[in-house]
C-alpha cells in the first residue's frame, strides 16, 4: 500500500472552541488537511456551528457556509449548482454534519441529494447523539446508552440506525467509514473520495468526552477500541455493491470499549453480553453484504 | 410579441427573460404547470438554467440559499403547504440578504384539504423579511418578476411574487412578452458583492452573539425602508421602457370619493368593474389596489386616502382571532395619523370561493350605509 502523507498545511486555525479531547476536532483538522483550500464546506447545525467561534471571527481557513439544521445536503446541492454555472468544476463542495443532522433531521435532504447523485462529499461526524444541545439521544445513539433523554433507568431501547446500509442502497459511487485512531486510513479515504464524482459519503466516528462521560485523554484509545471491538468497523462501499473491509485483527470484546465510558456504566453483565451478541450479528451482516 | 398565456406560463416567461441561473422547486398544485413548463424549456435546450428537482420545498429554498450564496440568480415557485414548509428557510434567506425570487400561487392551507385560492399562505409569511408583491393579471405577473429581480438585487432582500390560484395561474389571457434584448437593457447580470470564492475564504451566516445580532436585523429593516424608493425608480424605468407600470398601490374610480374599497390580487379586477358601474349610477366610490404588501405602503396609502371617511377592505385571508390581514395592516398604519377613516374589514372568498360582483357591491353598500362597522370582522358571502 502506498504510504500516506499527511499534509503539513493547517486549515483549522487557532482559537476554536472544541472541548478538551474532542474527537471531532482531530477529525476536522485531518479532514481539512486532506481536502485543501479549494473546498467549500457546508455546516448544518451541529457543534461545528459553534466551534469555529462567533462573528466576526472564524477558525476555518476554508469557505464555510453555515446552514439550517435540515439542509446540509440541499444547501450544498445549491452551492454546487452555482459553481457549475460559474464554470468552476474544481472546487470541492462538502457537507460536515452531525449524526442528528444526518441520521435524523437531515436524512430526507441527504437521501434526495444522493438519489440525484449530486457531486458532493458528505461527511457525517458521528458522536452518537445531540451533543451540542447537551447529549440527547439521536437515532445514531447505540443500544442501551445513557443520554439526557434516555436516562440510565430507561436507556436507549433501539439499536443504532445503519446509515451506511441506507447510503449504500442509494447506489452512490462511494461510501466509507473512518475514525481518528486510523488517520492514514481517514486521509486515504478522503483523498479517494476527492477523486470521485457524484455523491460520496464518509461516516466519521468521533468520540465525545462530555457526551460519552469519558476521560478526555482516552479519545484516540476509544476510537481505536471501537474498531477493534467491531462496534465501528472500517470499510468502503463502491457503487452500493463492492465492499472492502479494512479488517482489524487485534479484536477485543465490546466490554473493553464499553467500560471506559460512563454512558454505559449502568450496563449489567447480561446487557454487555446482549451488546456483544448484537455487535457479532451486525459484523456477520456486514460480512454477508460484503460477500454478495 | 403578444401571446395568449396562463399566469403560470407568464411566470415561466418571466424566468426565461430574467436569465435565471439556478431553479430549485418541488411540485404542488396549483404551481405545477410552472415547473412543468420550465422543465420542458430546459429539456429542449431553449433555457440554459440548472434545475434542481429536489425532494421537498424545504430543500428547494435551502438549495437556492446555497446557490445564491454561490453568486448566481435563483428562482423557485410554490403554493400553500409548500410555502409553509419553506417558512424556516424564508427567514434564513432574508437574514443572509440573498435576492432570491419566489413565485407563490396563492392557495388555502389545510385542514380541511383545499387546493383553491386564498392568501393565507403568503400573508402568514409577512414577518419573514421578504418583500411581497401581489398581481392582478398575467401581464402584471410577467412584469413583476422582471421588476422583482431589479428590486431584490438592489436592496439585497428576497422577493415573493404572488398570484391567485386558477383565476390567474390556469387562466389564459393576452400578454405582451418583451424580447430578451429589451429585458437585458434594463436587467443587468447579477453581480453580488461577496460570492463564494475559495481564493478569499469567508464564513457565511456564522453564529452571531447578542452583541451583534441586533445590528444585522436593523440592517434588514433599513433595507426594507429602501424598498419604496427603489421600487418606484424600477417601476418608472420599466414604464419608460415598456409603457407599463404598477406602483406600490393604484387608485381608481371617483376623484374625491369619501368611501374607498381596498383589495389585492384578482379581486381588484372585479372591483374595478363594480365601482365603475356604481360611479355611473352616481355613487361616490373609489378603489385602491394594494400591490406591495411588504414593506406595507403606508405613505402611499395615506396620500391616496386623503379626504376619505370610510375604507372597506376585502381580505381573501384570515388571521384567526384577529380578522383579515390587509385590514389589520391598514389599521396599524393609520393609528398614528391625524386622519383616521373608519376601516371596515370584510373577509371573503376563503378556500377559492368566488368573490362575485354582487358580494363586492354588498360590501360597498354596507360601508355606505354604516358610520362604523358593527363588527370587527364582516363576513362576506358566508353561509348562514
Amino acid at each position: 500500500m502506498k504510504k500516506i502523507e499527511i499534509p503539513l498545511e493547517e486549515n483549522l486555525g487557532h482559537g476554536h472552541l472544541a472541548c478538551a479531547g474532542c474527537g471531532a476536532a482531530v477529525a476536522m483538522r485531518l479532514t481539512l488537511k486532506a481536502l485543501g483550500e479549494k473546498t467549500v464546506m457546508v455546516f448544518p447545525a451541529s457543534c461545528w456551528s459553534i466551534v469555529p467561534g462567533s462573528w466576526p471571527y472564524s477558525s476555518y481557513r476554508i469557505t464555510a457556509v453555515h446552514a439550517g439544521f435540515v439542509t446540509g445536503a440541499a444547501t450544498a446541492s445549491g452551492v454546487r449548482a452555482a459553481l457549475d454555472v460559474r464554470g468552476d468544476d474544481e472546487t470541492l463542495v462538502t457537507v460536515w454534519a452531525g449524526d442528528g443532522g444526518t441520521f435524523d433531521i437531515g436524512l430526507q435532504a441527504l437521501s434526495g441529494a444522493a438519489e440525484r447523485n449530486e457531486d458532493l462529499l458528505y461527511i457525517c461526524n458521528d458522536n452518537e447523539g445531540y451533543m451540542n444541545t447537551g447529549t440527547q439521544r439521536s437515532s445514531a445513539t447505540p443500544f442501551l446508552a445513557w443520554t439526557t433523554t434516555t436516562p440510565a433507568m430507561k436507556p436507549k431501547e433501539n439499536p443504532k440506525k445503519d446509515i451506511m446500509a441506507i447510503m449504500a442502497d442509494h447506489q452512490i459511487p462511494y461510501a466509507a467509514t473512518a475514525t481518528i485512531a486510523y488517520p492514514e486510513d481517514l486521509i486515504r479515504k478522503l483523498e479517494k473520495a476527492k477523486g470521485i464524482r457524484g455523491t460520496r459519503f464518509i461516516h466519521l466516528f468521533s468520540p465525545c468526552p462530555p457526551g460519552w462521560k469519558m476521560a478526555s485523554e482516552q479519545t484516540i484509545k476509544i476510537s481505536r477500541l471501537a474498531v477493534r471491538s467491531r462496534i465501528f468497523p472500517l470499510y468502503e462501499i463502491e457503487n452500493g455493491r463492492n465492499y472492502t473491509i479494512q479488517e482489524e485483527h487485534r479484536v477485543v470484546s465490546v466490554k473493553e470499549y464499553l467500560k471506559l465510558q460512563g454512558r454505559f456504566s449502568h450496563l449489567t453483565e447480561k446487557d454487555i453480553e446482549t451488546t456483544q451478541r448484537n455487535v457479532d450479528d451486525t459484523w456477520e451482516r456486514l460480512l454477508r453484504r460484503a460477500r454478495c | 410579441m403578444k401571446k395568449v398565456i396562463t399566469g403560470n406560463q407568464a411566470v415561466a416567461y418571466g424566468v426565461i427573460l430574467s436569465r435565471v441561473d439556478v431553479i430549485s422547486a418541488y411540485p404542488i398544485t396549483p404551481q405545477t404547470t410552472i415547473v412543468e413548463e420550465l422543465s420542458e424549456l430546459i429539456a429542449s435546450g431553449r433555457l440554459k438554467t440548472k434545475f434542481l428537482k429536489v425532494e421537498s420545498e424545504h430543500s428547494a429554498m435551502a438549495a437556492l440559499i446555497g446557490a445564491s450564496t454561490g453568486g448566481v440568480r435563483t428562482f423557485t415557485a410554490t403554493s400553500s403547504h409548500g410555502l409553509a414548509y419553506m417558512h424556516e428557510m424564508l427567514h434564513w434567506a432574508s437574514g443572509a440578504r440573498l435576492p432570491i425570487v419566489l413565485v407563490n400561487v396563492n392557495r388555502a392551507l389545510g385542514a380541511p384539504w383545499n387546493i383553491w385560492g386564498d392568501q393565507s399562505d403568503s400573508v402568514s409569511q409577512r414577518d419573514t423579511g421578504w418583500i411581497q408583491l401581489y398581481c392582478e393579471n398575467n401581464q402584471e405577473v410577467l412584469d413583476t418578476i422582471l421588476q422583482a429581480y431589479l428590486i431584490a438585487e438592489t436592496v439585497r432582500l428576497p422577493v415573493m411574487v404572488v398570484l391567485d390560484a386558477f383565476v390567474l395561474s390556469h387562466t389564459a389571457e393576452a400578454v405582451e412578452i418583451p424580447s430578451i434584448e429589451e429585458v437585458d437593457s434594463i436587467l443587468p447580470p447579477f453581480c453580488p458583492d461577496y460570492p463564494i470564492d475559495t481564493q478569499e475564504p469567508r464564513a457565511y451566516s456564522v453564529i452571531t452573539t447578542p452583541d451583534y445580532f441586533m445590528e444585522f436585523r436593523y440592517k434588514v429593516q433599513k433595507a426594507m425602508e429602501e424598498v419604496p424608493g427603489v421600487a418606484r425608480k424600477v417601476d418608472e424605468e420599466f414604464r419608460a421602457r415598456f409603457g407599463r407600470g404598477y406602483g406600490a398601490i393604484e387608485k381608481y374610480g371617483k376623484e374625491g370619493a369619501e368611501v374607498l374599497l381596498m383589495t389585492s390580487g384578482t379581486v381588484t379586477s372585479t372591483s374595478r368593474m363594480v365601482t365603475k358601474k356604481m360611479v355611473e349610477k352616481g355613487v361616490s366610490i373609489a378603489g385602491i389596489k394594494v400591490k406591495r404588501f411588504r414593506p406595507f405602503p403606508s405613505e402611499e396609502i395615506y396620500k391616496a386616502i386623503q379626504g376619505a371617511k370610510k375604507i372597506a377592505v376585502i381580505d381573501r385571508n384570515l388571521s384567526a382571532g384577529v380578522g383579515g390581514v390587509f385590514a389589520q395592516e391598514l389599521r396599524a398604519s393609520l393609528y398614528s395619523r391625524e386622519e383616521r377613516p373608519q376601516v371596515f374589514g370584510f373577509v371573503s372568498g376563503l378556500g377559492g370561493r368566488d368573490i362575485t360582483p354582487e358580494l363586492i357591491e354588498e360590501a360597498i353598500q354596507y360601508t355606505l350605509d354604516h358610520n362604523r362597522p358593527e363588527e370587527e370582522i364582516l363576513w362576506l358571502g358566508l353561509k348562514k
